[in-house]
């Protein structure tokens, strides 16, 4: 199991967050149909690493993105999600 | 090679076993093949078999980065079934059972298939409306399904928690009487020998690294032995073909996660059938050596790590124990996991690419050990003449952009709801 360092609680049990999906997967209000379509159903799916939304569901509930490694589960980073990472 | 047989055993006893040969070759990689595969788990393997032997064709190489059948082929929890409720999903799934329930002999190779049944719970009224419209939908293609009372299920598996105040009270099930499990390594083996004695290259420890590229077709691949030329190229590594597709620039509609599968010590026969369920996640069969085999639900979150979490394991055993308490007597003795590849409306992919001469097999999430058979049929038909056959045609890679999904589940796109 991971330990995900919440960027408000500190470092959590995994079990306390759900994920969500990746970063490059959320789709902009204004995306055209094909952009859409892209973001909507394909995936980078890298075997090194990626950037994951996350979810503190069972804590403070907030929003934040890892960057972990996705054979060794090691999470470089844990960054909170503000207005400015929106799409 | 040498025909395996009662005959053959018994004249080797009196020459002490000792002639014996190696099933399958260790050749050297040649410049070109008219068909590459990439991928020595089952599929694969299948593949390359059917092509020699349906199709003819005789310069086929399979290319596998470790050996052969050491992925999920070897990590799944072995279950035959195809008892799904989709057209296109049980359409190819029986077409598969039905190739199982000759496969031993096909193949010369005994892969220990064993159709015990294949029986879903239902513990609520929704759950039986649910299972029935499942049944019927099979019965109309001419696939077997049974609704069982709770009484049938109690005959059956005597020692399921029938009480009123179980965790999950059951009301009944539906079985399929043809489904069952078979032994995972066997059938990779099976079709290595059968493939390698029609002349296909099998070649371990080789994995690909790129491909070779001519404007928008794939003309071969770079290997870590050397680059070898292709007519076509099929990838057939289901866990890791968001990995391979993207050696190629392709973005798939997948996403690996891991799914975990645990064994206990071996005991007498207990479980009688394949035990699973309409509402939780979790499958439980026993093995012919004793061991009561459990899955359950994908960790559900990107991963290509081949080991589980714990608290995924513990979910996955605690429906165990609810459905038959006296597992908990019993010790776990191994866990394991394998990559799975998620698609996006839980059905698998089989077709062709954006990119000429390159063919896709995957997306198979957990369920890609029971079509085995038909996945190398319908692939090799597809590899062959360029073309998908009937079966495989739904499974498109474009089906997503068409709006013509095959979402068993209907959970929509979302590769973790599954």
């Amino acid at each position: 199991m991971m330990r995900i360092p919440c960027p408000h609680c500190g470092p959590r049990a995994q079990s306390e967050f759900i994920y969500e999906r990746t970063v490059d997967s959320v789709v902009p209000l204004d995306a055209p149909s094909q952009e859409a379509m892209t973001k909507l159903f394909t995936r980078n799916n890298p075997r090194g690493v990626d950037e994951e939304i996350w979810r503190h569901t069972y804590g403070c509930r907030a929003w934040m993105v890892l960057t972990r490694h996705r054979v060794t589960n090691e999470i470089s980073e844990c960054r909170a999600i503000g207005p400015e990472a929106l799409p | 090679m040498s025909r395996y047989s009662a005959f053959s055993l018994l004249r080797g006893a009196l020459t002490g076993q000792r002639h014996w040969q190696p099933a399958w070759r260790d050749p050297e990689p040649k410049s070109h093949y008219d068909i590459i595969i990439i991928g020595g788990g089952g599929h694969g393997l299948a593949t390359a078999y059917y092509l020699a032997k349906v199709h003819g064709l005789k310069n086929i190489a399979v290319l596998e980065k470790g050996w052969i059948g050491g992925g999920n082929t070897g990590r799944n929890t072995t279950i035959v079934r195809s008892n799904y409720r989709l057209e296109p999903l049980h359409n190819l799934f029986e077409f598969g059972l039905k190739l199982w329930h000759g496969l031993s002999d096909e193949l010369n190779y005994n892969v220990m298939f064993s159709p015990r049944g294949a029986m879903f719970l239902g513990h609520s009224d929704a759950d039986m409306v649910k299972l029935a419209e499942r049944g019927d939908a099979m019965r109309c293609d001419g696939i077997d399904a049974d609704l069982l009372s709770r009484d049938q299920v109690a005959k059956l598996e005597p020692l399921l928690d029938m009480s009123r105040d179980a965790r999950f009270p059951i009301q009944g099930g539906l079985i399929q009487r043809r489904g069952g499990t078979a032994r995972h390594d066997a059938v990779a083996w099976g079709y290595a020998r059968g493939a390698d004695s029609l002349g296909v290259d099998i070649i371990q420890k080789c994995e690909v690294t790129g491909f070779v590229r001519d404007g928008d077709g794939v003309v071969g691949v770079e290997t870590t032995r050397g680059r070898i030329g292709a007519g076509r190229v099929g990838i057939c590594v289901a866990g890791n073909s968001g990995h391979v597709a993207g050696l190629a620039g392709l973005k798939l509609p997948i996403e690996s996660q891991t799914l975990q599968a645990m064994v206990t010590e071996g005991v007498k026969p207990m479980i009688n059938s394949v035990i699973m369920s309409q509402s939780l996640h979790c499958y439980i069969s026993q093995s012919d050596k004793g061991g009561v085999v459990f899955g359950g639900d994908p960790d559900n979150w990107p991963s290509y790590a081949q080991r589980g979490h714990p608290m995924v394991m513990e979910g996955a055993v605690a429906q165990g124990l609810a459905l038959v308490p006296a597992l908990s007597r019993l010790r776990m003795v191994r866990t394991w996991s394998g990559v799975t590849d998620m698609s996006f409306d839980g059905a698998p992919i089989i077709g062709e690419t954006p990119m000429r001469n390159l063919f896709l097999n995957g997306g198979w999430c957990y369920g890609g050990f029971k079509a085995t058979p038909a996945s190398g049929w319908t692939y090799a038909h597809t590899l062959a003449t360029g073309k998908p056959h009937a079966l495989n045609a739904p499974f498109s890679l474009d089906r997503f952009e068409r709006g013509a999904t095959i979402d068993e589940t209907g959970s929509g796109p979302m590769p973790n709801s599954r």
